[in-house]
């Protein structure tokens, strides 16, 4: 789960984490207002939106008096930003984050991530602050340093003193540096963080070590026992498709092509559309049904592949394991009425009870073009929407 | 032979009294595994299916003689219930839940270090050593005894791949599910070096996808060790970059877990890789020809 820059100050600020002060404006007079209470003489106008590279591409300005706060803010708020991250059709921006300018002495970079390969929670440093940190990884890979973290212990101060040093942070900033990295952990740890990034860290003028821009995420396994993270969720940051999915505990991805895809299990629906592109056709998502693949289940599936008008035909893979294949013959028919379907609809079934899975599907009199094979089924589809 | 789990396994049932875990309770009992107990706290001195229930895993394995445990426990109390089994010292604990938390599997396989028990999953779909001992939730029909051993970390996508071997005649020593997360307990290279020294496996299929870097350390772990053919298939070479597809595990970050990169890897390291998932089987049959194992391998 993603969060707002400014939500993730305020978790930070929580947990003693140094942040610039700073307030949320959802318009031009809030944001004018928030820079008033601030009352410092230069203040950043952020868009707030759930994808980096928005500095490049025009969604921070630096303000010198409120005019400028109110020049900026008329123009970021309802623009669409395009960066790297958002995909060509960008992203609104809806909310802004004013913040207190600081005088920024040097950008340094710390993150946490896990490191899949130990099992451990691992913190990285590096003094190309700025920058992203996979374009350092890429060029100059001898400037990131790292800790890994034992888990009962945590980060210690002798590991952030080390980072510090390796980072060249100066020694008169040391120990705000550690008391930053040693807070940053706390946070990762006692709120599921999947991704704790603070790039850039700044050293300032008035002698401070500071987050100037936070990305928090958080494990979705774990945001049951995060009331509080779960209040930060931005449905206007979230595919609309995957927000009704994720209500049916369905596992629905939207992508850019034209073919539907219901599939039981998430390798095989990575798989599907894997040899759906194959054959030559795009797949519209990624929609894994789950184990249980009920009549209902199924129904509602068809109808969040149905919402994406992009959708020209669609092909269901199931390997009917526990679930029989019947049982799921019969949703697909059910679901098939239900939602008056018009476009094709090929069906691939494998497992047990198949021959009379399919006899129903015949029987259906529907529309329903059924595969003997994933292979079949791919090939079938692909030719039905060309 | 086989690897992990044989006519002999006693297992206990962890969170037994649970729906799902009752269901494949009895579709366990049925295949023929030796179920000997369950634990669900507070349900102590009970029985279901005929199976008695304990209230905490030490009682079980005093009582059953258990040397397994399968874990069906809810994602919030899961990493509890893998401890518990660790802490019974049971030679395997299989956790067959999905959305346990990842820093609880940190912490898990912290307190794992040094332990001898082995973990398989969690987010899986166990391990079954066919017409002997099924543990997890995989249909036990469509396996077939044989000398194909697979690992994976899909569960329906090794289905796909069992249910292909079986269609052509080829059997199966054991698959096993590593899962989905990224943290699991055993990985591709604990799975990969049992089969190399299980004298009843010819040839192993290997089902990998995106995210992490588990299938590059195995396919250059086969390179240098094993002695025997591995064909693999990667899932998720459409997937877009950033997004989970489904598993926690299955996720392209900062340009690192491509499909791409695994294949490239895999085939450098000898491993030839099914082109479509619909391949899988007949990839793995034209090697096992190349190295004339099909004779032998060809069980039915």
């Amino acid at each position: 789960m993603n969060i707002h820059e400014y939500q993730g100050k305020e978790i930070l600020r929580k947990y003693g984490v140094a942040v610039p002060d700073g307030r949320v404006a959802y318009t031009v007079d809030e944001a004018v207002e928030a820079a008033k209470a601030l009352g410092s003489n230069v203040s950043v106008v952020k868009a707030q939106i759930h994808a980096g590279g928005r500095g490049k591409a025009g969604g921070v300005k630096v303000a010198k008096n409120l005019d400028e706060v109110r020049t900026y803010a008329e123009e970021i708020l309802g623009k669409t930003l395009v960066t790297h991250q958002t995909g060509p059709e960008g992203k609104e921006v809806k909310r802004l984050l004013i913040e207190e300018g600081c005088d920024i002495k040097k950008e340094y970079y710390v993150g946490l991530v896990l490191d899949r390969a130990t099992s451990r929670v691992t913190m990285m440093a590096s003094e190309e602050g700025g920058t992203e940190i996979e374009e350092v990884a890429a060029e100059t890979p001898e400037k990131i340093f790292k800790e890994v973290i034992d888990p009962v212990v945590g980060l210690t101060p002798f590991q952030a003193r080390r980072l510090a040093f390796n980072i060249n942070i100066p020694k008169e900033y040391l120990s705000k540096a550690v008391k930053f990295m040693l807070g940053l952990y706390t946070v990762f740890e006692e709120k599921d963080c999947s991704i704790a990034e603070i790039n850039p860290l700044v050293t300032t003028g008035d002698g401070d070590v500071l987050a100037l821009d936070a990305k928090l995420n958080f494990d979705d396994n774990a945001v049951f026992r995060q009331k509080d993270v779960a209040e930060y969720r931005d449905l206007d940051e979230e595919d609309e498709k995957e927000i009704e999915a994720s209500k049916h505990d369905l596992s629905y991805i939207a992508l850019d092509g034209n073919i539907g895809c219901m599939v039981n299990g998430a390798g095989l629906a990575m798989a599907t559309m894997d040899i759906i592109k194959h054959y030559g056709g795009d797949p519209a998502n990624f929609l894994d049904v789950g184990g249980g693949a009920t009549a209902e289940k199924v129904t509602e599936a068809f109808k969040i592949i149905l919402s994406d008008s992009n959708v020209k035909g669609i092909l269901v893979n199931i390997f009917g394991g526990i679930m029989k294949c019947d049982v799921i013959a019969e949703g697909v028919v059910e679901a098939t009425k239900q939602v008056g379907l018009e476009i094709p609809l090929v069906v691939r079934l494998e497992g047990t009870n198949v021959d009379l899975g399919k006899q129903i599907l015949a029987d259906s009199g529907l529309n329903i073009t059924a595969a003997e094979s994933m292979a079949d089924g791919a090939e079938k589809i692909v030719s039905l929407v060309k | 032979m086989s690897v992990f789990v044989n006519k002999d396994t006693k297992v206990i049932v962890q969170g037994i009294t649970g729906s799902t875990a009752l269901f494949h309770t009895k579709q366990m009992l049925d295949y023929g595994t030796k179920i000997v107990g369950g634990v669900t706290p507070k349900k102590g001195g009970t029985e279901v299916e005929g199976v008695p229930v304990f209230d905490t895993v030490q009682e079980a394995v005093e009582k059953t003689g258990a040397n397994a445990s399968v874990i069906y426990v809810p994602a919030p109390f899961a990493a509890d219930a893998i401890m518990e089994a660790v802490d019974a010292e049971l030679d395997l604990a299989i956790c067959i839940t999905e959305h346990i938390p990842v820093m609880d599997m940190v912490k898990v396989k912290r307190y794992m270090e040094g332990k001898n028990t082995r973990l398989v999953g969690p987010n899986c779909p166990g391990v079954i050593t066919p017409e002997e001992c099924k543990i997890g939730i995989m249909p036990g029909y469509i396996h077939k005894k044989g000398h194909i051993g697979v690992v994976s970390r899909s569960g329906t996508l090794t289905y796909e791949a069992v249910h292909q071997l079986s269609e052509q005649g080829f059997g199966q020593s054991t698959a096993v599910g590593i899962g989905g997360d990224p943290v699991n307990g055993t990985d591709f290279i604990d799975v990969l070096k049992a089969f190399n020294e299980d004298p009843d496996t010819e040839a192993v299929m290997m089902i990998g996808e995106i995210g992490g870097t588990a299938e590059e350390e195995a396919a250059e772990w086969v390179k240098a060790n094993m002695s025997k053919p591995v064909v693999g298939f990667i899932g998720g070479a459409t997937a877009p970059p950033g997004k989970r597809m489904g598993h926690a595990g299955a996720i392209i970050s900062g340009g690192k877990g491509t499909a791409d990169e695994k294949i490239k890897v895999m085939n450098d390291c000898g491993i030839q890789v099914a082109e479509t998932p619909a391949v899988m089987g007949e990839t793995l049959i034209s090697v096992l020809k190349e190295k004339g194992l099909h004779d032998k391998c060809k069980t039915h």
